[in-house]
């Protein structure tokens, strides 16, 4: 199973005393090198399949497999975890130490990566994130931007082949979000690390190569961005908002006008416009 | 109000003390101690004193800085010399007046006692303000690691106070937004008797103390995703290393011991 390296069947997980299962039957997989964003409300289920790719969580019917590894293997859960990192909502609860490089050495540490090996892979995780003037400041003085990075920072020096990232940009004001979301695209692009994106902003989504809407617990629209934003009326459904210019296009659609329903920018929006208004200006 | 808090009374400066083992500080601490302990006389507690100025000395350390960390111990340090002093009955007496009665003996005691506590004080301040924290609890898991095979929780115990001082600052600067957010809303913190100033915070304990549970299950599930799982076949990025200064400074502590003891058997 070279080509896939996530492969959910049919996963369920209910948390304990809870009515209701948070993840049913979920079937997804993930191409190595990919950039996935789950797309949901609060309570779809979304943060669930974050932990469970990540043997946090393991479920109680059907497999979760990472890299070929079944999470349920105890002998693996290690490895899982080193090639499957996860970046965390809030920026504060997820670094450990006082000094920014040794939160970085932090997962190094735990996987017993021998002390000299060590400032390397720290150098050069903190340069991939663009926080090395920053290795020897105390985490609390950082923006929630800059913590976001240096745990991006922490995951990437344990050389993952997977990074998962459960909302990491909701706690953060629009340029700190910019800041991770951009970070993690330049791994994607140049590392080749595969991203699975936790999100509930369109806008995120919307810069992935796939989007997966998550609702209830189960999976209901998948696709390209493009493919995922045209169906209007299932989002609005699901209480999920659709870009502007969708929306825009979609409200012209809906009042007759010619207009393609997979619009998302203001160019294509532009163009699409244009490509109306020629006609009658040749009939000038 | 609650920024600029300094992590314990850590003196940062670059000085040949602060750049010792830790591990050896906290032994020669221990060791210096001790030393106090064996001292019968006042040349000994001399020798003790221009020990600690040399020490004070050579970490760069305002002799004044260590004097303040007697200051909330006062109390207990004069209570300690009237007790001794009037509850002490044995030996010649001095003063004998109705029901008081001060010996030369209980004097003497008097003074040993609130010496050695002064001395512990300032011995173990010269410890906390030459060693960060982190270096300290450094020092701490790596000396009690040999007590591991009896299953000391030598490693749980550092990783503890290491996450505590991470997540100290965080903590006050959690506690100062919502003491603002409830002084907004007409709470007031500053006014009233103890008992009615003790009462004023339950309202900014309440949310913190549910927030700091709530950090530690989140902290908690970031550790496990990072490989966390004890201190088993964990390396270190820092490794400490005994150097040639750490053998001057043991060298110095013994030296003290040996004068200390000396100078009590000849006087």
């Amino acid at each position: 199973m070279t080509d896939v390296r996530i492969e959910v069947q049919d996963a369920s997980f209910t948390y304990d005393e809870a009515p209701e299962a948070a993840v049913k039957d979920v079937s997804l997989s993930v191409k190595p090198g990919e950039f996935v964003a789950v797309l949901g409300h609060n309570g779809s289920g979304k943060s669930t399949l974050a932990k469970l790719l990540n043997a946090l969580y393991v479920p109680q019917s059907g497999r979760v497999l990472v890299c070929g590894m079944d999470t349920a293997d105890e002998k693996e859960l290690w490895n899982i975890r080193q090639q499957a990192g996860m970046i965390f909502q809030n920026p504060d609860n997820q670094i450990v130490a006082t000094v920014v490089q040794e939160d970085v050495a932090f997962g190094l540490e735990n996987i017993g990566v021998p002390q000299p090996e060590m400032m390397p892979r720290i150098n050069a995780a903190l340069q991939a994130v663009n926080m090395m003037d920053f290795a020897e400041h105390a985490p609390h003085m950082l923006s929630g931007g800059q913590k976001q990075r240096v745990a991006i920072a922490g995951i990437l020096a344990m050389e993952p082949s997977v990074i998962i990232a459960d909302e990491a940009t909701a706690m953060l004001d629009p340029s700190g979000r910019k800041d991770v979301l951009d970070t993690i695209r330049t791994l994607n692009r140049e590392k080749g690390i595969t991203v699975v994106w936790i999100t509930h902003f369109m806008e995120e989504a919307a810069q992935a190569d796939r989007v997966v809407v998550a609702s209830k617990g189960s999976i209901v629209l998948s696709g390209t961005p493009r493919e995922v934003f045209s169906q209007v009326d299932t989002l609005r459904e699901l209480h999920l908002d659709v870009p502007p210019m969708t929306a825009l296009a979609h409200e012209l659609a809906s009042a007759g006008m010619p207009v393609s329903s997979s619009v998302m920018t203001v160019d294509e929006m532009t163009e699409e416009v244009l490509r109306l208004l020629c006609p009658s200006n040749s009939n000038i | 109000m609650l920024k600029n808090i300094t992590m314990g009374q850590y003196y940062p400066v670059d000085s040949w003390v602060h750049r010792l083992d830790p591990r050896i500080k906290i032994l020669l601490t221990v060791a210096m101690i001790v030393a106090v302990f064996l001292v019968q006389s006042i040349v000994g507690y001399a020798l003790v004193l221009g020990f600690v100025y040399l020490t004070a000395y050579l970490a760069k350390v305002p002799f004044k800085m260590l004097m303040k960390g007697i200051k909330p111990l006062r109390f207990i340090i004069v209570l300690t010399f009237v007790l001794n002093l009037f509850f002490f009955t044995d030996g010649t007496p001095i003063i004998a007046w109705q029901f008081i009665r001060i010996t030369d003996a209980g004097l003497t005691q008097a003074f040993h006692y609130s010496l050695r506590l002064i001395f512990l004080v300032i011995g173990t301040s010269l410890l906390t303000l030459t060693t960060s924290p982190i270096a300290l609890s450094d020092g701490i898991e790596r000396l009690f690691a040999p007590l591991k095979r009896f299953h000391f929780p030598a490693h749980e115990l550092a990783m503890m106070m290491s996450i505590a001082l991470r997540f100290i600052p965080t903590l006050m600067e959690e506690a100062d937004k919502i003491m603002k957010a409830q002084m907004a809303r007409g709470a007031d913190f500053e006014s009233g008797n103890l008992l009615a100033r003790a009462k004023a915070m339950v309202p900014l304990l309440v949310p913190l103390f549910v927030s700091a549970f709530r950090r530690a299950g989140d902290l908690a599930m970031a550790m496990e995703s990072r490989c966390y799982h004890g201190g088993d076949q964990r390396t270190r990025l820092r490794v400490l290393k005994l150097t040639v200064n750490d053998l001057y400074a043991a060298l110095g502590v013994a030296g003290l011991i040996v004068l200390i003891v000396v100078e009590g058997i000849l006087l």
